[in-house]
């Protein structure tokens, strides 16, 4: 089987019209294909995000992740990067749904897609990934551990992090959660609270729950790594997708 | 967790980065992932100047015991020297 896969950066239309770096990779065959939006954790648009993105190439998917910080600080290193976006007060949520829509847009406009697109993020990308779902003509979401798409941030929480709960009835597609039991953003309870609400809506959405897992165990390059947890969960999300894109 | 909480202060002095030293205009403080301490979260501290860019930065990632040593430490060695030696406040440069 012929199996080349291209990576790159390149530039997409973000959020009203702006040109933002985003990192490509696709299968170098004619498809078709299905899309997927990568959005980076809040730690930035680093390597194993870029790894992670070339993972869903050699699985047959075009994907790209957009640097969600491309504007606060172009070109900079990863981890100044996301510090700049931090002390300018986080990536609002209007402009992540833009930005969003141009990497999807991307996808769709590549000679090999299918047409569907479906987005994945992990920590805070994992409740951006819930709001592209719920804002944009989207095939389907993954949700890795997002923190307060339900659940009540703490006191002092800037605006833009305000639960989504309300947002359920606006989903677009099948969602997949995926978290870990020891989390306390979201603590079970939280990943409760979006169950129920999903199912009060009517909506289509399939969770996964990890025995000693807390946040961040797809993360390979932390200590919060859980191999097991995440071998299960890249299954699910390689099925899931296969499905519905 | 992502706690995307942060304590955002301005202050004066010079830092070393990876392009040397550069004056330092502000700093903030957020318990959230490190990006290289072999931790869940940390008490991170970033020294900036943004107008000299996002590269303009000297990070530290500590753990909730070096923090709280290192504020214990700050206020010691304040403590041993004279009273406002190291303040820009008119009023105490002349003590």
């Amino acid at each position: 089987m012929y199996d080349a896969v291209l990576a790159e950066t390149v530039t997409v239309s973000g959020h009203g019209g702006d040109r933002i770096e985003a990192y490509s990779a696709r299968p170098m065959a004619a498809g078709p294909f299905g899309g997927v939006v990568v959005i980076h954790h809040m730690p930035g648009y680093d390597a194993p995000t870029k790894e992670i993105v070339r993972r869903f190439a050699a699985e047959g998917y075009a994907a790209v992740c957009p640097n969600l910080y491309s504007r606060e600080a172009p070109g900079a290193a990863p981890d100044d990067a996301a510090a700049a976006a931090r002390a300018a007060g986080g990536v609002p949520d209007e402009r992540l749904v833009g930005d969003v829509a141009g990497a999807a847009e991307y996808l769709r406009g590549l000679p090999s897609s299918n047409g569907k697109v479906g987005t994945i993020g992990y920590c805070s990308g994992g409740r951006q990934s819930f709001l592209a779902l719920a804002s944009l003509d989207l095939q389907a979401g993954v949700d890795c551990y997002g923190a307060f798409v339900t659940g009540t941030p703490p006191e002092g929480f800037p605006l833009q992090v305000s639960p989504l709960k309300d947002r359920v009835r606006d989903l677009r597609g099948p969602l997949l959660g995926l978290f870990g039991n020891d989390d306390q953003y979201p603590s079970p309870p939280h990943v409760d609270e979006l169950e129920e609400e999903l199912k009060a809506r009517g909506k289509a959405y399939e969770f996964h729950r990890y025995d000693d897992a807390g946040h961040a165990f797809f993360a390979v390059d932390r200590p919060s790594y859980r191999p097991q947890a995440a071998m299960d969960g890249w299954q699910k999300i390689f099925r899931f997708f296969g499905e519905h894109l | 967790m992502c706690t995307y909480l942060t304590e955002k202060f301005a202050l004066e002095g010079s830092g070393k980065g990876a392009q040397g030293y550069f004056a330092l205009t502000e700093a903030m403080v957020y318990v959230d992932h490190p990006q290289h301490a072999p931790y869940e979260h940390t008490v991170n501290i970033d020294f900036l100047n943004p107008s000299q860019g996002p590269s303009s930065r000297v990070a530290v990632e500590l753990t909730e015991e070096s923090a709280l040593a290192l504020i214990d430490a700050i206020r010691s060695a304040l403590a041993a020297a004279p009273p406002g030696l190291t303040s820009t406040a008119p009023a105490s440069k002349a003590a």
